[in-house]
This record gives C-alpha cells, sequence and structure tokens, in this order.
C-alpha cells in the first residue's frame, strides 16, 4: 500500500513558483497551518491562489499573501484582510472576485468534468460583463466557466492512513469540492487515525481524491 | 437606533422560515424573534441551526459564522459543504434574506457590495442570497449620515436588478412595488415630511400608513 503520510519538508518538495492553489477553509476556519506554513516557508512564487476569501493577515492564506507570495487572487470576499485590499489597489496583487456561491460551482464543475456552470447571479452586474448570457427555458443565466488548479490545500479533522476525510463543523466549506479540481491533493489532519476507524456514512472525501496527507502541529 | 430596526425586522419572520442574516445589524435580529415561533438560521459557510455565541467550555474553533465568529449550533442543526450551501440559497429554499446596503432604488435594485476606488470587500454570498431568496428585506439607517441611501437610481455597481422587497429602517418601513416605494409604516418620533426629506426616491404613502410596530 502507497504510504500517504508525508512530513512538512516532503510536502515542501512538490512546491513549485507560478503554480495554481486552491485553499479551503472559510475565514481560515478549515485552511491547513501546517501546509500555509510550509508554502511560506518554501519562499515559491507568483501563486495563483483560489480561495474563498484572503484569511487574516497572520492566519490562513493572508499569510501567504503577506509573504508577498501571491500574484493573483480568485475569492469572493476580501473585506476583513485590509492588507489585501491595499496591495490590490498598489497593484501588487490581482484579484478577481467571484460572487461565493458562483466561486464553489465554478471548482465544483472543473471537479465533475462539466464545462461550466449557468447561474442567474451577477446577471445585470458587473459580474456579467465579457461573460456569454444563455436563455434556457425562457431565464436568463450567466455561464460561468470551470476553476482547476495544480494543487488543493486542504484540512481535515480526521483523516485516516488511506486518505478519507471527516470535516468538523463549519471547517468543512470549499475542502470537499477542492479536493476535486486539482492535480494534486494534500490534506492537512488534525488527527490521523487506522484505516477503518472512521463512520463510513461520515467520510465526506473518499481517499482516491487524496495524495498526500501532513500531520497538522497542534 | 439599530436595535429598533433589529426588532421591526423580526416581525417579518414566520414560524418555519429559513433565515439568513448578513453580517452587522442584520445579525442583531436574531435577539428579537417572538418566542412563539421556531424560525432556523443559515450560515453561508456551511450550517443551518445557528446559535448565540459559545461559552468558553461550548467554543470549538471549528464552528464558525460567515464572518468567521466562533458560534455554536442549536439541537437538530447540521453543517453541510459551500457548494450544497449556496444550492440552497440559489435554488430558491432560503425563506427571507436580511442585508444592510449602501444604496436601494425603486425598482428594488440593490448594492451593497463596493464603492469604486474606496472600498472593495467583494460580494461574497451576498449577490446570490439576493438573487435566490424569495423574500428580501434590507434593513438599514435610512441615510448614509444625513445623506440619502433610498433612490432614484442606484448610482454604485448593483449587488443585483430587482430583487428587493421590503426596506425596514428607523423611519419606518417601505415596501417596493411596481409602482415604487410605498411607506406602509413610520416611526412616530418622524413625521411623513420627514421620510420624505431623507429619501431621494419618490415616496408613495400607503393609504392605510401605520405607526411602526416595535
Amino acid at each position: 500500500m502507497i504510504n500517504k503520510i508525508i512530513d512538512k519538508e516532503a510536502f515542501k518538495a512538490v512546491l513549485k513558483d507560478d503554480m495554481t492553489i486552491m485553499f479551503g477553509g472559510f475565514m481560515a476556519c478549515g485552511t491547513s497551518d501546517v501546509l500555509v506554513e510550509a508554502i511560506c516557508e518554501s519562499g515559491i512564487k507568483n501563486i495563483t491562489a483560489i480561495c474563498n476569501d484572503a484569511g487574516f493577515e497572520d492566519r490562513g492564506l493572508g499569510k501567504i499573501i503577506k509573504n508577498g507570495q501571491v500574484k493573483k487572487l480568485y475569492a469572493s470576499h476580501i473585506g476583513l484582510n485590509p492588507l489585501v485590499g491595499k496591495m490590490m489597489s498598489e497593484g501588487m496583487l490581482e484579484v478577481e472576485l467571484s460572487p461565493q456561491g458562483t466561486l464553489v460551482e465554478r471548482i465544483r464543475c472543473a471537479g465533475a468534468g462539466l464545462g461550466g456552470v449557468l447561474t442567474p447571479t451577477g446577471l445585470d452586474t458587473d459580474v456579467e460583463l465579457g461573460k456569454c448570457i444563455i436563455k434556457v427555458q425562457g431565464k436568463k443565466y450567466l455561464l460561468e466557466e470551470p476553476l482547476r488548479a495544480d494543487l488543493a490545500v486542504i484540512r481535515g479533522r480526521y483523516v485516516d492512513r488511506l486518505g478519507n476525510v471527516v470535516y468538523e463543523g463549519t471547517a468543512r466549506n470549499f475542502n470537499p469540492v477542492m479536493a476535486t479540481a486539482a492535480d494534486l491533493v494534500v490534506a492537512g489532519a488534525d488527527e490521523i487515525v487506522e484505516t477503518g476507524k472512521l463512520g463510513q456514512e461520515c467520510i465526506a472525501t473518499p481517499h482516491v481524491l487524496v495524495d498526500y496527507i501532513v500531520k497538522e502541529e497542534i | 437606533m439599530k436595535e429598533l430596526i433589529a426588532k421591526r425586522v423580526a416581525k417579518e419572520l414566520h414560524d418555519g422560515d429559513l433565515v439568513n442574516l448578513g453580517i452587522g445589524l442584520p445579525t442583531l435580529v436574531a435577539n428579537y424573534i417572538p418566542e412563539d415561533i421556531q424560525i432556523y438560521l443559515q450560515s453561508e459557510n456551511g450550517l443551518i441551526g445557528l446559535g448565540p455565541e459559545p461559552t468558553k467550555e461550548e467554543f470549538n474553533r471549528n464552528i464558525a459564522n460567515a464572518g468567521g465568529v466562533p458560534v455554536t449550533v442549536l439541537k437538530g442543526g447540521m453543517f453541510f459543504d459551500s457548494a450544497f450551501s449556496f444550492a440552497l440559497i440559489r435554488g430558491g429554499h432560503v425563506d427571507v434574506t436580511v442585508l444592510g446596503a449602501l444604496q436601494v432604488d425603486q425598482n428594488g435594485n440593490l448594492a451593497n457590495w463596493i464603492i469604486p476606488g474606496k472600498l472593495v470587500p467583494g460580494m461574497g454570498g451576498a449577490m446570490d442570497l439576493v438573487t435566490g431568496s424569495k423574500t428580501v428585506i434590507i434593513a438599514m439607517t435610512h441615510t448614509n449620515k444625513g445623506e440619502p441611501k433610498i433612490l432614484k437610481k442606484c448610482t454604485l455597481p448593483l449587488t443585483a436588478k430587482g430583487q428587493v422587497d421590503m426596506i425596514i429602517t428607523e423611519m419606518g418601513v417601505m415596501k417596493i412595488t411596481k409602482e415604487g416605494i410605498v411607506l406602509t409604516e413610520i416611526n412616530p418620533e418622524y413625521t411623513v415630511e420627514d421620510v420624505r426629506n431623507a429619501t431621494e426616491a419618490e415616496l408613495i404613502i400607503d393609504d392605510g400608513l401605520k405607526r411602526m410596530e416595535i
């Protein structure tokens, strides 16, 4: 059986400049601390980051942004991280904002092999600029295109040795969707348990999607 | 003043409603839910059954609201991922969404996510919530320090077009109709003239104008 459990140093070896990286989590709740730390330490540059928000300056994706490693950010909300707004207006960071429901559906599409999603959200607003409008059953929708990544960084409360993930509370958020939409999926695990220990109905991300597991330092 | 607005919004909720409350003033509505009804609060980051702030013992860093603030979950509550959360929202399963506004206009258009060149917080879940919820209530102060927010036409970039159903401010209750904005209730501390002066949009006064229920 393949051993998926690696340490922080081994994770750094998969990191490269110019990567597109998805970060699970919502205001840092459900974002892997150990993997964020590793990315900061690796010093890789020109990251395109996909995350619901910009986290906080000192927690979540915000740490990597503060470190100047991110070139472009796809997010739905950046208001709770003032530094990001400042970097954006100074031209140090490119930000593309999507409605939250659209952002998650774009990721879901990529992971589900679909060519896009038709949503009424954003019609008649700036969000529709440059996008295709399609009429279905008499109603107008915006075509929103899939969003994929080279790497997805997710976090589980419990991960078994095989890579099955169980989330806790609202820390689930974007994590299971992102686990379907990247070439490489690495899960930070609060606890790593023996295979067979997790309730089969509770597993929200099947092990086949997870390439590596790194223990969170808590 | 905020409490007064929140109290009045709470009266619009019905037994069994699934409700999403925005950050800030709308959050206060949860403190005034009538005791004889049960409503279910959704938080778009992935839960139904949002409860009050946790005690030290109840605190769990994996249970937060959409503002990233720790919360509790009530009996019968549950968690789900963001895709499912927005399926609930866009799919029309949320009965009422309550949120603030920078501007609202007489056609039910809402602007609340960006002030170009000044403030770019992003739309978060607001565009989906306003587009998908059955009823959209704007809960806000009537003006921005005297500057009208209820306009003939929004000047800021829109959050959604024609989706607002109702506006509740410290001055009164307004419904958006095909004819325009109808003032249905007024806070007795103000006259109709006061409300008109604080509103840029045409204000239609309801024949049965009532004292604001608080």
